[in-house]
């Protein structure tokens, strides 16, 4: 744990991945201490523009403070980003590790259900899951975790795969353990490090899947996100440039932050490039 | 039968296309008499009385035509009809078509055309013809060229029913006996109008072309039209403003950018080109369920929202704040006549106090569903927007509900909604456009744009019955300001604003728009300038 802390942390990358993280994460959380009013209050006219009297980035196009609408939409995206990847690796660790253990027909049946989900387009299969469920923000996470598990239970398989028949496992079956316990005790611990990488990459693909959602209007509409900031604002971009660049770049920058974190941590656990 | 615009305008186009096509003045390429129009989105068809929505309007008001046009004051004049009587007593209108009209076919345009659109098509594909036709006794076929309807009363609202918007002329030799539904033509139109349809290639453009026997002279200015697919707003403002399309319509340009288009320097921009329909932005309440069946919850709905501000901020000036069922600049709106509801939150408070709804927990009374019009971000979402953050002022929580079309449509069909928000059009007399959202006849479970709401008050159809068939207009006005005054008293919907829908249009075109009724009317006048 020590040797991994060293080599994550001795990288500048990593680190600044990690800072601005943790300022996205705080500014979440801090939000509703910041501005009590809520994102959606109407604070002045339309459009406008960063620095006006009150209004440190400007207002959108229904006269709300777009630093509250920033701040608010952190929480939303932060939200569907963790725990729709919670789900997915949820999902993915339990399929991969009982068709990567079992193997034989079980292996093969839910291989075959997992490549079902990895052949539909699966931002298309989204918005219908989404469309069909009604939109809100449960939906948004379901949906989002129901087309990302495949990739888990892909990784999960193949590292069970590969440390079912080493002797550590042979050895708890020995001393008489159930199947369930050598898979959660023994063998997933021994697995957990690609998918710690995975997950971490997941959360940021999860937000941009997130704000592309919003962006068509079929996120929660009772919820401000960044990308539904972006979309609600898209008319106004030819007269108003701050509605949709800062949305964007608030997604682009923490995208790349948890990026940034994802490759720190594989440089860290990848036992092939840890030197 | 007084002055005829078009007749003048089809002179004055005459004469600039007396001019043989070779002397055209260099660069006047085929290519460049070309208009390119854009489509939000693809008309499922092109049956225009099966699916009477703008963008239908706007394609097939080039196809199918009228008989009769309307000026700006809203008075009839020849098109299809060379001429028309009408008995002094209102019971019988003739109509005498003009002989020299052929449908796109070749086919000739006669009485029985007319006698099956107005008889049997209209009335069962169009709800607004099916309302207005029904005060029709008989439809006699005098001669080829000659017809009468007799009345069951007199309709004062009938000359302005054959609107090009509602009432467009269709191939008795075409549709007769066929399923309307189903008809091939319904993807390949015939009509008499000045464009004739051409090609449809599916996600991208419907192409139009001069119709080269069309009976007015000198018409058409143009050798066709594109009407492009054109999905996202920020593409229809940089495809107008580089010059790549040429019109612009209602929807087509959003309200936020609207100050943008009109400093364009070239482009003309219109305010009046959807005056014949006169539409309200309004929002629908479920008077089926409490509270909205509650007069003074309504009441407290209206005075809880600033309209001032949705029209000056969120809709970026367009528009004027709704007082009446019945648009400012239509016939029979009476401001005195109507119950007003300015912006007064205390007032908004007390009323919600009186009828018991006391705030909750957070200082919520009351929790319901606004359901949104699938438009893409525009300015009803922003509206809806606004009126559930100037709802939560007075403790009211509203939740949003995004819908798509068919869910919009089954759920307010079907009545399966607190609130909606939704604009409608007046199309030129109350008795058109208005009086279906509130006669309690209208009333019809799975049918949207009908009396969705529930409302029923006997004086409001006793009213509108009468309003209807007064022969003397001083008559008609006196019951259309008692029929305001109620409507308003009852709140029986909430009017928003009057919506001030633009059209742009490139300045190296004229004679665009014509007419109240904008497009619908066609682009036959259409030239270079």
């Amino acid at each position: 744990m020590r040797n991994f802390l060293r080599v994550f942390l001795s990288r500048p990358i990593p680190l600044v991945g990690l800072v601005i993280f943790a300022v996205v994460v705080a500014l979440a959380l801090l939000a509703p201490l910041l501005f009590a009013r809520g994102p959606f209050t109407i604070v002045g006219m339309p459009l406008l523009p960063p620095g006006a009297p009150g209004l440190l980035v400007g207002s959108d196009v229904l006269g709300r403070d777009m630093a509250v609408g920033l701040a608010y939409g952190a929480r939303i995206s932060l939200l569907v980003g963790i725990t729709s990847t919670l789900g997915a690796v949820g999902i993915g660790v339990l399929l991969g590790a009982v068709a990567g253990y079992y193997g034989g027909w079980l292996d093969d049946l839910l291989m075959r259900v997992t490549e079902f989900f990895q052949i539909i387009p699966s931002f298309v299969l989204l918005m219908v899951l989404v469309a069909f469920m009604q939109p809100s923000l449960s939906s948004t996470v379901i949906g989002i975790a129901l087309i990302t598990w495949p990739q888990v239970a892909r990784v999960v398989r193949g590292e069970f795969l590969s440390l079912r028949g080493r002797e550590f496992v042979q050895a708890a079956r020995t001393l008489g353990m159930g199947d369930a316990r050598i898979i959660f005790t023994q063998v997933l611990p021994n697995a957990l490090p690609p998918i710690i990488v995975v997950g971490s990459m997941m959360v940021g693909s999860a937000i941009l899947t997130e704000s592309a959602l919003s962006f068509l209007g079929l996120g929660d509409p009772n919820l401000l996100s960044w990308g539904s900031m972006i979309g609600g604002s898209r008319s106004a971009m030819w007269v108003a440039w701050w509605t949709t660049v800062l949305p964007g770049l608030a997604i682009m920058i923490t995208v790349l932050a948890l990026n940034f974190i994802g490759d720190g941590l594989n440089d860290a656990l990848n036992p092939r490039r840890r030197r | 039968m007084g002055w005829d615009r078009r007749a003048m305008l089809g002179a004055a186009a005459a004469g600039v296309f007396a001019v043989p096509s070779w002397a055209q003045a260099p660069g006047t390429t085929a290519r460049q008499r070309t208009i390119n129009a854009m489509m939000t989105d693809e008309p499922a068809h092109l049956n225009y009385p099966l699916f009477n929505t703008r963008i239908m309007q706007e394609i097939c008001g080039n196809i199918n035509e009228s008989l009769l046009l309307f000026d700006w004051q809203f008075r009839p004049h020849p098109n299809l009809a060379r001429a028309f009587e009408m008995s002094p007593d209102g019971m019988t209108y003739t109509f005498y078509l003009r002989p020299d009209v052929r449908w796109h076919d070749g086919v000739p345009f006669t009485a029985r055309d007319v006698a099956f659109s107005c008889g049997v098509m209209l009335p069962q594909l169009n709800p607004r013809s099916r309302n207005a036709f029904s005060h029709v006794r008989a439809i006699k076929v005098i001669d080829r060229y000659t017809l009468r309807f007799e009345m069951k009363q007199p309709f004062n609202a009938f000359l302005l029913s054959l609107m090009a918007s509602s009432a467009p002329m269709m191939p008795a030799h075409i549709f007769e006996g066929t399923n309307f539904r189903t008809n091939p033509y319904n993807f390949k139109p015939v009509g008499t109008g000045p464009f004739k349809f051409n090609r449809w290639v599916r996600g991208q453009f419907i192409h139009l072309t001069r119709n080269d026997h069309y009976w007015r002279p000198g018409q058409p200015g143009m050798d066709g039209i594109y009407y492009r697919v054109c999905p996202t707003p920020e593409q229809r403002l940089v495809a107008m403003e580089s010059g790549a399309v040429d019109l612009a319509m209602a929807d087509d340009i959003d309200t936020v950018v609207n100050s943008r288009m009109m400093a364009n320097p070239n482009v003309v921009a219109r305010d009046d080109a959807f005056n014949g329909t006169g539409e309200i932005t309004v929002m629908e309440m479920n008077q089926r369920r409490w509270p909205f069946s509650d007069r003074r919850f309504r009441a407290a709905f209206v005075h809880a929202i600033d309209r001032d501000f949705l029209v000056k901020a969120i809709n970026f000036g367009l528009g004027k704040v709704a007082t009446s069922p019945i648009p400012s600049n239509l016939p029979y709106h009476d401001d005195k006549a109507v119950v007003k509801y300015p912006f007064d939150q205390a007032r908004a408070r007390a009323l919600l106090d009186e009828m018991g709804l006391k705030p909750g927990r957070g200082g919520v009374r009351h929790r319901f569903g606004l359901m949104m019009i699938p438009d893409g971000g525009g300015h009803w979402t922003r509206g809806c927007h606004y009126v559930k953050q100037a709802l939560s002022e007075v403790g009211l929580d509203v939740e949003l509900q995004s819908t798509d079309w068919p869910t919009f449509s089954r759920r307010s069909g079907n009545w399966d909604f607190d609130v909606d928000c939704n604009s409608y059009g007046q199309y030129g007399d109350p008795a058109i456009g208005t009086a279906r959202f509130f006669l309690s006849s209208n009333i019809r479970k799975g049918v949207p744009q009908t009396n969705i709401q529930g409302y029923s008050n006997p004086e409001v159809d006793a009213l509108f019955h009468k309003a209807a068939v007064a022969v003397d207009k001083a008559e008609a006005q006196h019951l259309y300001s008692r029929l305001q005054h109620v409507l308003t008293r009852d709140v029986a919907m909430v009017w928003l604003f009057e919506r001030q829908p633009m059209f742009f249009y490139n300045k190296r075109l004229k004679n665009v728009i014509t007419g109240p009724n904008g497009p619908a009317d066609g682009f036959g006048s259409v030239t270079l300038s």
